[in-house]
C-alpha cells in the first residue's frame, strides 16, 4: 500500500528517505523520521490493537507516551523482542519488525472479541465474583484460562543479548522535558553558570513544538530565533548536559531522579558491542520539571473504535509527519484551543465538522473556524458511533437549556473523529517527589503545591499552557532554580507565568439521552474500563478513590491513566456526590513509562552479577580439577576428584589422607582482625565469651562471640601476637559483620578504650596443613621456629619464615589431627602452597576441600556457627559452656544468658545422631520427632543440622539440635522421610577420638 | 631449601584502555589521634593536614586521610622496613595501631580525560573537580565493591581494592570502558 | 537513595551507608543490676516513629564512623547529623530548618 494519506510538503519526516518495515507480516513503506504509529497512519492503518478485556478493536490514540491502545511487540530476533511498546513512541527504521498483540488468529479476526459480546456480563469485580468455586479450580482452570484471554505482550523467552549500563551522574539543575519551558528553564540556568542536564524522551529538542507547523512561530517575540538560538547554545555548553530519547521514570529521595536512555532502540543496525540502554542516576541540587501536559479525551459511547483520536495528535500527525489521519473529520470538544486542528486538517484538504459540547463557542478560534467555512454544532453531544474496524460514522444530539440530551439526533458519516476534554498537567513526576497537589477549580485540574524535594514545576505541567508563557515560566525557573542551587545570580528574575484556564472539561463524560450510563463509553482504554464500571463501583460501596482503583483496575497497567485518571475521578466524584479534591487521587508512581528490567540490571548481570571472591591459591586448585562451593561471595574448593571420582569417592580419599598422613587446605577464606592496643586485652574480655587476661603472647584460643541477645553470632581461634596485639580470626562469612559489631562497641560503648581494630582478611593468605605427618612436611620449610611438641604445643603460635617468606605460624586443628595453620602474606601465598605441596608428596600430601573439612570437623563434634546454630542457639546449647570465662563480670550476651528461657532443661542442645542403618545418610534440615509413624501434623523436637558419610568411622554420623538432647543420650529417635521413618540413636556430638590425643600429638 | 620471597603473584587485573595496574607497595595502615597522625606523616615527610578526606604526598610517599582515627600510608615497596622503622621510632610510647596491609589490597590507576564518566558507571560520588579536587581521597564503592579513590590528578585517580575484589572492579571498569572508548 | 550528611565526610549517597537502628539506646553500664525486663526492653523495644526520628548511621564505605542523625520518616528530610557523644539538637536550634 502506498502512503496515501502522506501530505504534500511540511512536517520534520525526511521526505527522501523512505523506509521499509513490517506490520503483522504485511511490508509496508514509511519515512525517515516516522514513528511506526505515524508510519502506519500514513499507510491507512488505524487498526493496531485489540483491547485488554474484550479484544476490543482499537487504534492509535495519542501520539505521544501516553499511548494506552498502540501497544506493539518490536522483533529483532528470537531473543531480542520487546513486548508493549507504544506504537507512538517507536522510531521507524529500516527493516523493523512490528506484531500486534493480545489477538488469535489475527488483529482483524480475534476470537477473543467473544468477550465484546459478553460484556454486559462481564462488569467491574467479574472475575473476582464469578470464579470462587471451586476454589482449588482458580490454581489449574480459571486463573491459567483468564491469562490467556486477556493481558498484554508476551515476554521473550530467550536470555536477552544485549547490554545495558549505569552513569551516577550530578548536577545544579535538572531540567525533565525540551519544550518552550524546559528549553528556557536550561538556557536561563545554564546563562548563570550552572551545571545542567537536559533530559527529553523525544529523538530531538522541541516538545510540544514540534507538533507546530512553524514551531518558533508561537513563542512569542523572535521565537524562531530564540529557538534556534537556544538549543544551539545548549548544545555547544560544555557545562550542559542533553540527552534525548532518554525519560525522566522516577523521582527518588534527596533529588535522585532515574533516567533511561534509550541508546539503540532507533538504529536499524545496533553496534552489539555498545549498551542497548543507558540508566542514569542523577543527583541534582535543583530539579525543574517541564513535562507538559496531556490532552483528556471524553467520554462517549464508542469512543474506542480505531479512527477516534486526541485532538492534538491528529494535529500533530499532520504537521509533525505530514500524515492526515482521515479525510472526513468531526471534531468533538469542550474548549477552543482544540479548533487548531480542526483548522489545520481543513487547510490539509480534509473536511472536518466541529461537535462543541458547550452551549456556545464564541472565541477567536471558533470565529475563525466558522469563517473558513467549518460547521460548528454548539450545545450538542455525541451519543454514539459505528464501524466495525474503524469508525464510519457519529451520532449526534442537541443538548437542551438543561444541558439534557434530549433534541433531535444526527448521524455523520466520518472516517476520523477528534476529540478534546482540554489539558491535564503532568504532575507524575512532582507527585512522585511526595509533592502535595492542589485542584484547580479554574483549570479543573491538579496543579503541583508543595514538595519536600528541591524541585519546582514550569510550563504547562503547572498549568501554564501557551507556549509563549511557558517559556517564559521556564526562564523565571530555571533563574530561581540556579540561584538556589548557589550561584550566584546576578541578572534579573522573570516572574513565574500565572496558569491560563485550557477550557477543560471537569468531567470528561458526555451527556446521555435519559442521563442514563451508556454502553461501552470508555474512562480507560488500556484496562477496558467504561464509565459503567465505575459508577458500578461507587454504587457497589467503594468510596475510596485507590479502592475503585484496585476494583476497577482503571489507571492501572503500562500507561498509569495517563489519559484516564482525572476523567474516572470526575465520573466517581459526581456518583458520591462528593467535589474532585475530597475524592483525592491515587498514587502516582514510578516509572512513568515502562522501563526495561535490563537497564536496571545494567552491569550487574552474568559473570559480574557479584563480585566473584578467590584466593591467591584458586587457579592453582581449578587446574587441580578443583569442583568450587559458593561460600558468601567466595569460590571455595570443595573437593578435588582425580580420574572422575564421585564427591563421596574424592572426600573419602582426602579424610582418609588427613587422618592418615597429611593434608593441604585452603583456609584463606577465614575473616582476620587485627585488634591492637593498650586495652586490647580488655576488649576482648568485653566481647567474647572467653576470658583473655591469661591468655599468654605465643597462645592461641577458641573464641565464642555472642550477641547481647546471649546466642552465638560467630566463633574462630583468636591468637596473642603480643601484649597489646591480637589476631583474631572469624568466620568466612561473618567477617565483616563481626568487625562491624567490633567497631560498633568500640566507637558507641567503650569509647573509654584505647584499641583499633584493622581487617586483615586479604592479608594473610592461610594454609591448614593437617593429619599426623604434617610436622614432618613443615620442618623442612620453616625457619625461626621449632615445630616440636613441646615448643610449640596445641594452640600454640609462632612468628617466623618459611621459605623466606615471614609468616604467622598458629599450631590449631579443625580435624582432630596434628595441625598447623600458616599464614603468610597474600602474594607469596602461592608460591608458599606450592613449596609445601611439593614438600609433602613424599608423604603422601593431599589437597583437601571444604566438604572434606566438614566431614574431618563433624568427626570431631566441632560445630560450624550458620550450619549447626541459627541465632537462636546459646553456647550452653552447643555445649561450649566450658568456653565461657568464669570470673568475668560482664561480657556481650552474658545478661542474657542468666534469663530463665536460656535454662530451661527443654532447650534444644547438640547431640550426635547415628543412624540405624548405618549406610543411611541423613537429610541436613529433617525434623526429627519422638515416635515411629505418626500422622502429622506431628510436633517435631529437633532437627539435624550436619549430616555426612563417615570414610573413617565406615559409616554415617549427623549432629542435630534436639530439645533436652543431653537427657536422651542412648534413647532412639525418627526421622521422618518419604516412605519410611529412620530410627536414630541419640549420642554425643563426638564420634571420633574423644580424647583429643591425636591433635595433641 | 629455596627462598621464595621474591615471588609474588598479584590478584587478576582486566586489561582495558583507561586502566593501568600499580606495581606492588608498602601499605601501613596507622590508627590513632591527631598527634599520633601528625608525628608519623612528619617521621615520613610529609604535611599534616586534618582536614577530612585529603592526601598528603611527597616523594613516592602518600598519607590519605580514610577516617578521622584512621590513615592508609603508602610508599614504594622497598621502602617497607625503613618506613616501619621510623614509624616505629616516630610513634614509641604513643597509643596507636600500626598494620601491615600491603598485601591487602592492590592498586590501579584511572586515568584520561573520560576517567571521570568512567568511574561514574559505578561510583556514586559527583567527581567534577570542583567537588571532587586533586588531592581528595575516601572510600567509597564502586559498582558492588569498596574502593579507596584517590585523585592524583584532573584526570587520573588512584584506587586502592582489596584484592579478592580486584579482578571485579577491573572487568566492571572494563566493560564500561566500551562505551567511553570507541 | 538518600543523601546523608556524615559529620565527618559532608554529603555522600546512601549507597556508603548503614543503617544502624534506633539512636541513644545506651547498653546499660551494669547489665547484672538490671531486671530481666529491663534487659528485654534493651535488646528488643524500639519506637517506631511517624515523624521526626533519632537513628543511627554508619558510613561504612567512607569513614566508617557511627553517628546520629534526626530525620523526619514522612519526608525523609534529615533535619541534623550529628557525631557520637554529641547532644541532639533542640527544637529550638532545628527551627529553621526545613520538615
Amino acid at each position: 500500500m502506498s502512503q496515501g494519506l502522506r501530505t504534500v510538503s511540511g512536517g520534520r519526516i525526511n521526505r527522501a528517505r523512505p523506509v521499509r518495515f513490517t506490520f503483522d507480516g504485511r511490508e509496508l513503506s514509511g519515512l525517515e523520521g516516522d514513528t511506526l504509529a505515524s508510519a502506519l497512519l500514513a499507510n491507512g492503518v488505524h487498526l493496531v490493537g485489540r483491547s485488554f478485556k474484550y479484544h476490543r478493536p482499537r487504534g492509535v490514540l495519542t501520539a505521544g507516551p501516553e499511548e494506552p491502545n498502540a501497544l506493539v511487540a518490536i522483533r529483532r530476533d528470537a531473543a531480542r523482542v520487546t513486548p508493549n511498546l507504544r506504537a507512538t513512541e517507536v522510531e521507524l527504521y529500516e527493516g523493523l519488525e512490528a506484531h500486534s498483540q493480545n489477538r488469535w488468529p489475527s488483529l482483524g479476526f480475534d476470537t477473543g472479541a467473544i468477550n465484546n459480546l459478553l460484556a454486559p456480563f462481564i462488569p467491574a469485580g467479574f472475575y473476582y465474583k464469578t470464579f470462587m468455586w471451586p476454589r482449588r479450580a482458580w490454581q489449574w482452570l480459571y486463573e491459567p484460562r483468564i491469562r490467556a484471554a486477556t493481558g498484554l505482550g508476551l515476554a521473550p523467552e530467550h536470555p536477552d543479548p544485549d547490554s545495558y549500563s549505569n552513569r551516577f551522574a550530578h548536577c545544579d539543575v535538572l531540567v525533565v522535558g525540551a519544550g518552550p519551558a524546559g528549553l528556557a528553564a536550561a538556557q536561563s540556568a545554564a546563562a548563570r553558570g550552572a551545571r545542567v542536564i537536559l533530559c527529553d524522551e523525544q529523538p530531538e529538542l522541541g516538545g510540544s513544538l514540534l507538533g507546530e507547523a512553524d514551531p518558533g512561530a508561537s513563542l512569542g517575540e523572535n521565537g524562531r530565533d530564540w529557538l534556534a538560538d537556544t538549543i544551539r547554545g545548549l548544545l555547544a555548553n560544555p557545562r550542559v548536559t542533553v540527552l534525548t530519547r532518554t525519560t525522566a521514570f522516577g523521582y527518588f529521595p534527596h533529588n535522585l531522579i532515574g533516567l533511561e536512555q534509550r541508546l539503540s532502540d532507533h538504529l536499524a543496525q545496533p553496534d552489539c558491542r555498545q549498551p542497548r540502554e543507558r540508566q542514569w542516576q542523577v543527583r541534582a541540587r535543583q530539579v525543574v520539571l517541564a513535562t507538559g501536559a496531556i490532552e483528556r479525551p471524553l467520554v462517549f459511547p464508542g469512543n474506542d473504535r480505531p479512527g477516534v483520536m486526541l485532538a492534538g495528535a491528529v494535529r500533530t500527525y499532520l504537521n509533525r509527519y505530514g500524515v492526515l489521519a482521515g479525510r472526513r473529520a468531526v471534531l468533538i470538544t469542550t474548549h477552543d484551543e482544540a479548533y487548531r486542528s480542526a483548522l489545520d486538517l481543513k487547510r490539509a484538504g480534509a473536511t472536518v465538522t466541529i461537535v462543541d459540547a458547550r452551549n456556545g463557542a464564541s472565541g477567536e478560534l471558533a470565529e475563525t473556524a466558522r469563517r473558513e467555512g467549518l460547521a460548528v454544532h454548539t450545545a450538542t453531544t455525541v451519543i454514539g458511533t459505528r464501524g466495525r474496524l474503524r469508525v464510519r460514522s457519529i451520532r449526534i444530539q442537541r443538548l437542551d437549556a438543561h444541558g439534557q440530551a434530549r433534541g433531535a439526533t444526527e448521524r455523520i458519516d466520518c472516517d476520523l473523529v477528534l476529540m478534546s476534554g482540554g489539558y491535564t498537567p503532568s504532575v507524575h513526576l512532582f507527585s512522585q517527589s511526595r509533592g502535595k497537589l492542589a485542584w484547580s477549580e479554574g483549570l479543573h485540574a491538579f496543579l503541583p503545591a508543595e514538595s519536600p524535594e528541591k524541585v519546582r514545576c514550569a510550563g504547562a505541567c503547572r498549568g501554564v499552557f501557551s507556549a509563549a508563557a511557558a517559556r517564559g515560566d521556564g526562564e523565571s525557573a530555571g533563574a530561581r532554580a540556579a540561584r538556589d542551587a548557589g550561584l550566584t545570580v546576578d541578572i534579573v528574575i522573570g516572574e513565574p507565568q500565572p496558569a491560563q484556564s485550557s477550557g477543560t472539561a471537569a468531567a470528561g463524560d458526555l451527556p446521555q439521552p435519559g442521563g442514563a450510563p451508556p454502553a461501552k463509553a470508555f474512562v480507560d482504554w488500556q484496562n477496558d474500563v467504561t464509565s459503567r464500571d465505575l459508577l458500578l463501583a461507587a454504587r457497589e460501596g467503594f468510596r475510596s478513590i485507590e479502592h475503585v482503583k484496585r476494583y476497577t483496575t482503571t489507571g492501572m497497567a503500562t500507561d498509569q491513566g495517563k489519559t484516564s485518571n482525572l476523567n474516572a475521578l470526575a465520573i466517581v466524584a459526581r456518583q458520591l456526590g462528593k467535589s474532585i479534591p475530597e475524592v483525592g487521587l491515587t498514587t502516582f508512581r514510578m516509572p512513568y513509562t515502562p522501563v526495561t528490567f535490563g537497564s536496571f540490571a545494567g552491569y550487574t548481570r552474568g559473570e559480574l552479577f557479584d563480585p566473584i571472591r578467590t584466593t591467591p591459591i584458586h587457579d592453582w586448585a581449578a587446574r587441580q580439577g578443583a569442583v568450587f562451593e559458593d561460600v558468601g561471595l567466595w569460590k571455595r574448593a570443595r573437593y578435588f576428584p582425580r580420574n572422575g571420582e564421585s564427591m563421596h569417592a574424592a572426600v573419602a580419599r582426602e579424610c582418609q589422607a588427613v587422618r592418615s598422613g597429611c593434608g593441604l587446605f585452603d583456609a584463606s577464606t577465614l575473616g582476620k582482625i587485627e585488634v591492637v592496643g593498650k586495652d586490647a586485652v580488655t576488649f576482648m574480655n568485653r566481647l567474647y565469651v572467653n576470658g583473655w587476661t591469661n591468655l599468654a603472647v605465643g597462645r592461641c584460643r577458641y573464641g565464642i562471640l555472642l550477641r547481647d541477645d546471649g546466642f552465638i553470632y560467630d566463633d574462630g581461634v583468636v591468637a596473642r601476637i603480643a601484649e597489646d596485639r591480637f589476631h583474631v580470626t572469624t568466620t568466612t562469612g561473618g567477617a565483616a559483620r563481626v568487625l562491624a559489631m567490633m567497631e560498633d562497641y568500640l566507637q558507641t560503648e567503650w569509647t573509654d578504650l584505647s584499641v583499633w581494630l584493622t581487617s586483615t582478611s586479604e592479608q594473610w593468605s592461610v594454609i591448614a596443613l593437617q593429619g599426623p605427618r604434617a610436622r614432618q612436611v613443615l620442618e623442612a620449610l620453616v625457619q625461626e621456629v621449632d615445630l616440636s611438641a613441646a615448643a610449640l604445643p596445641h594452640m600454640g603460635a609462632a612468628t617466623g619464615r618459611i621459605c623466606g617468606i615471614p609468616m604467622r605460624l598458629f599450631r590449631v586443628s579443625f580435624t582432630g589431627e596434628l595441625g598447623f595453620e600458616i599464614n603468610v602474606p597474600a602474594d607469596h601465598g602461592l608460591a608458599v602452597w606450592e613449596a609445601i605441596h611439593a614438600a609433602g608428596e613424599p608423604h603422601g600430601i593431599t589437597p583437601y576441600g571444604t566438604e572434606t573439612m566438614h566431614v574431618l570437623r563433624a568427626e570431631k563434634g566441632f560445630v560450624i556457627v550458620g550450619q549447626d546454630t541459627d541465632g537462636t542457639v546459646t553456647p550452653d546449647d552447643a555445649g561450649l559452656t566450658w568456653a565461657i570465662g568464669k570470673q568475668k563480670p560482664d561480657f556481650v550476651g552474658k545478661r542474657a544468658l542468666e534469663r530463665p528461657a536460656m535454662h530451661s532443661p527443654e532447650r534444644k542442645q547438640l547431640v550426635g545422631l547415628l543412624t540405624a542403618q548405618p549406610h543411611v545418610v541423613l537429610e541436613e534440615g529433617a525434623q526429627i520427632v519422638l515416635d515411629a509413624r505418626t500422622t502429622p501434623p506431628t510436633r517435631p523436637i529437633g532437627h539435624v543440622t550436619s549430616s555426612y558419610y563417615s570414610a573413617t568411622l565406615g559409616r554415617s554420623i549427623a549432629l542435630a539440635l534436639v530439645r533436652a538432647g543431653r537427657s536422651r543420650m542412648g534413647q532412639t529417635l525418627y526421622v521422618p522421610m518419604p516412605g519410611e521413618d529412620l530410627a536414630v540413636q541419640v549420642t554425643s556430638p563426638v564420634f571420633y577420638d574423644p580424647k583429643g590425643s591425636r591433635l595433641n600429638a | 631449601m629455596r627462598d621464595l620471597s621474591a615471588v609474588r603473584q598479584g590478584p587478576y587485573i582486566a586489561a582495558s584502555p583507561l586502566v593501568r595496574p600499580l606495581p606492588p607497595a608498602t601499605r601501613l595502615l596507622l590508627r590513632g589521634n591527631s598527634e599520633v597522625m601528625a608525628s608519623a606523616l612528619g617521621a615520613l615527610g610529609l604535611e599534616f593536614v586534618e582536614t577530612a578526606c585529603r592526601a598528603a604526598s611527597a616523594s613516592g610517599r602518600s598519607a590519605l586521610w580514610l577516617g578521622p582515627d584512621e590513615r592508609l600510608l603508602l610508599a614504594p615497596q622497598g621502602q617497607y622496613s625503613e618506613v616501619f622503622e621510623l614509624l616505629c621510632a616516630a610513634l614509641a610510647g604513643r597509643a596507636h595501631s600500626l598494620v601491615d596491609v600491603s598485601h591487602r589490597q592492590c592498586a590501579l590507576e584511572v586515568s584520561g580525560p573520560q576517567a571521570g564518566p568512567l568511574l561514574n558507571c559505578g561510583c556514586p560520588l559527583d567527581l567534577d573537580p570542583a567537588a571532587f579536587p586533586v588531592g581528595m581521597c575516601t572510600r567509597t564503592v564502586l559498582a558492588k565493591a569498596e574502593i579507596v579513590l584517590w585523585r592524583t590528578a584532573e584526570r587520573s585517580f588512584h584506587l586502592e581494592v582489596w584484592r579478592s575484589f580486584a579482578p571485579y572492579v577491573s572487568k566492571v571498569l572494563a566493560l564500561a570502558a566500551r562505551e567511553l572508548t570507541p | 537513595m538518600l543523601l546523608i550528611n556524615c559529620p565527618y565526610c559532608g554529603e555522600r549517597p546512601e549507597l556508603e551507608f548503614v543503617h544502624g537502628g534506633q539512636a541513644h539506646i545506651a547498653r546499660p553500664g551494669d547489665p547484672a543490676e538490671c531486671s530481666d525486663q529491663q534487659w528485654a526492653e534493651y535488646l528488643y523495644r524500639r519506637d517506631n516513629i511517624k515523624g521526626l526520628h533519632g537513628e543511627r548511621w554508619r558510613h561504612t564505605h567512607g569513614c566508617g564512623r557511627f553517628f546520629n542523625a534526626l530525620r523526619d520518616t514522612t519526608s525523609d528530610v534529615f533535619l541534623a547529623t550529628y557525631k557520637v557523644g554529641e547532644q541532639p539538637p533542640t527544637q529550638a536550634q532545628l527551627k529553621g530548618v526545613k520538615a
